[in-house]
């Protein structure tokens, strides 16, 4: 595992857009060779969107043979409700830049069998042939799309209820009114993004402090499903200094020690 | 095949409010980006890189006499396509033509000519003519040739205006005998009964809304000064109806016909029931000089328009962009609410804010760009350019 720390969330969004397009340009797609995304929406990942956009206008990077998969939706949410996944995605994204709405993926929390929904999305991702690179983020309480604590390390896209903390969370979106928030989503499960070849996960702010020490010094607990990564073969978890805070010295000065190794992975060698 | 165009990188005019969103348009119309991108799997086949202009809903004129030379009602609806074609540059995509009283055989020619009709290249979308009289009070005559007014008890609709088909508004002074059934018999065919030439009080005011009628006629123009135990026509726009229709009211923004401190009350009063008219002559468009309106000589003196050899105002020719902006430096109201008494509000008046002074989804695709300055760069009907300021379009096709 690498724990990437950036001094400010901004600089977390630009390493993590700069990885995004270094290993979409390494991997060379075209239309028979699709580079399969794993996405995920939140206000942590806003930023990696906006410089994504950036380079994609500044004819950096084309999303024309990239496939996506998002994490999760609501169900019974209208899709174009301003809180949906899908109304995020594409206002926060998917309208800027030139992917091919046929090759986005995101759960259909309005599905009449939210069961089959969630198999075939499963199937979709292996027809597609794994997913390259999942990128997600977490939650104060170290929950990675919508498994929240107590998920199985091993669960699968399935309809999970969503816990008292995250409604009340998320009550601010729906108008302060906890009755308005959705009770349940899809997601996918913690084996799904288990399964990709390449985990990156975003954390900044210090509310997610306790989680990252969670996530990378402590043991793996499904309360703490983030720390499910620690047995992926290639998870890079990329922080600001605020989510730091509840690490040991000795963490931070080893990785931060690493800095160099790590500017490598987003270096451009393509004028080298 | 459908075609959907994109344009990007703009600030545009939506609820009320303006947004830093994209524009979607599908085959003449706005349409949903995520309809178009989830259910229809479209990518944009045309983008617009708007360059950060704000786009607006299209500029709909209620009011207008003539312009560039043509007088409606003095060359009986002739020179229409000239007018439709030449508003376009002022960002004007729907208007009323407007006829002043005249003669029932000069009626019976003009009206068949003024059919509704869609904006395009050709020229502004024809929303109805506005029939300005004869039902109108002599005392209130304005520009008006009073040998042309008539009462309602002496002559009926038909004999007067032929088929009352191409009609959109009547402007009538409610005072005249036998105008609640009149009100009520237009207002039921769906013609928007506006009030105005008039000495009306407030009472009868008040009955005519009751009745039907929606409008009121250049505000503070040709009818009684407000009064503080009489506060006559003005009165209504504080005046909500039982059905909670809103007022709305015509008001002339060039400089000349209304002083600023009256848009303002206009405008602190019922910022959602007011409507910018441009009430413009033969003469918007054209050079100082002799000009006619109905059979009326006029002289344009430094941009205003007076009855030949007198004082008295008799029209504008002022655009209606133009009035906007002095709207907005005479009562320094936001832009968006500006930007709103010369689209959704005159829509509203029309009851077709489904389709047009909106950009919401499934609205007509008829916008203006507007620079910096709030100029007209281009504008647009059904999602076609149909005029461009030749320096500054406001936009660049991303190739």
């Amino acid at each position: 595992m690498r724990l990437i720390i950036k001094d400010k969330a901004d600089d977390v969004s630009k390493w993590a857009a700069k990885y995004v397009v270094k290993r979409i340009k390494d991997f060379n797609p075209g239309p028979d060779k699709y580079f399969v995304l794993g996405l995920p929406t939140g206000g942590t990942p806003l930023g990696m969107y906006k410089y994504l956009i950036e380079y994609y206008k500044a004819g950096d990077i084309s999303f024309k043979y990239v496939k996506t998969f998002n994490m999760d939706e609501y169900v019974g949410l209208p899709r174009n409700h301003v809180e949906s996944y899908h109304y995020y995605m594409l206002t926060n994204f998917f309208a800027h830049v030139n992917i091919d709405p046929k090759n986005v993926h995101i759960l259909d929390g309005n599905a009449v069998d939210l069961q089959a929904e969630c198999a075939h999305y499963e199937m979709l991702i292996r027809e597609a042939g794994g997913v390259h690179l999942f990128v997600g983020g977490i939650g104060p309480d170290g929950h990675i799309a919508f498994n929240e604590p107590g998920s199985s390390l091993v669960s699968r896209t399935r309809v999970k209820t969503l816990t008292q903390d995250t409604l009340e969370a998320n009550a601010r979106f729906f108008g302060n009114d906890i009755d308005q928030v959705p009770k349940q989503a899809l997601t996918v499960g913690v084996g799904t993004v288990m399964d990709a070849e390449t985990v990156m996960i975003l954390i900044t702010g210090w509310h997610k402090a306790l989680a990252l020490h969670k996530a990378i010094e402590k043991g793996v607990n499904h309360m703490w499903t983030i720390s499910a990564f620690q047995q992926h073969p290639k998870t890079l978890i990329l922080c600001d200094e605020l989510a730091t805070m509840e690490l040991k010295v000795k963490t931070v000065k080893y990785f931060k020690a690493l800095d160099s190794v790590h500017g490598m992975l987003i270096e451009d060698d393509s004028h080298s | 095949m459908t075609t959907v165009t994109k344009y990007f990188n703009c600030n545009i005019l939506k609820d009320g409010k303006i947004l830093t969103e994209d524009l979607w348009v599908e085959d003449g119309q706005i349409a949903d980006p995520e309809i178009i991108f989830y259910d229809k799997k479209k990518n944009p086949d045309i983008e617009i890189d708007c360059l950060g202009s704000l786009i607006t809903p299209g500029f709909l004129d209620l009011q207008i006499n003539g312009a560039f030379g043509i007088d409606f009602t003095h060359h009986s609806g002739e020179g229409l396509e000239i007018v439709k074609k030449e508003l376009l540059q002022y960002g004007v995509t729907g208007f009323c033509p407007t006829i002043v009283s005249t003669t029932a055989s000069n009626y019976h020619k003009i009206l068949p000519k003024f059919k509704r009709c869609h904006g395009s290249e050709h020229g502004a979308a024809i929303l109805g003519a506005h029939v300005e009289g004869p039902f109108i009070s002599s005392q209130k005559p304005g520009a008006h040739n009073t040998s042309n007014l008539k009462t309602l008890r002496n002559f009926n609709l038909t004999d007067t205006y032929g088929s009352l088909e191409n009609i959109g508004i009547v402007t009538l002074a409610p005072e005249l005998e036998g105008s609640t059934d009149i009100i009520k018999l237009l207002s039921d065919n769906g013609i928007v009964v506006s009030l105005g030439h008039t000495s009306s009080d407030m009472e009868t005011s008040i009955q005519a809304i009751k009745s039907g009628a929606t409008f009121i006629t250049h505000l503070f123009n040709a009818m009684l000064p407000f009064h503080h135990r009489e506060p006559g026509l003005i009165g209504l726009i504080t005046y909500l109806p039982y059905d909670e229709k809103p007022i709305y009211f015509g008001i002339i923004a060039d400089g000349g016909h209304t002083h600023p401190t009256a848009l303002q009350i206009a405008h602190k009063v019922n910022p959602k029931g007011l409507v910018l008219v441009t009430d413009a002559l033969s003469a918007l468009g054209l050079p100082d000089g002799i000009h006619y309106l109905g059979d009326k000589p006029i002289e344009v003196k430094n941009s205003k328009a007076y009855i030949a050899n007198t004082n008295t105002l008799c029209g504008s020719v002022t655009s209606l962009d133009e009035c906007m902006r002095y709207f907005i430096k005479s009562t320094n109201c936001s832009v968006a609410e500006a930007i709103e008494t010369i689209t959704l509000h005159p829509a509203q008046v029309l009851g077709i804010q489904n389709s047009k002074g909106t950009l919401n989804y499934g609205a007509d695709a008829d916008f203006v760009f507007l620079g910096s300055k709030l100029n007209v760069q281009s504008t647009w009907i059904n999602g076609q350019c149909v005029f461009q300021h030749n320096s500054e379009p406001g936009y660049v096709v991303k190739t």
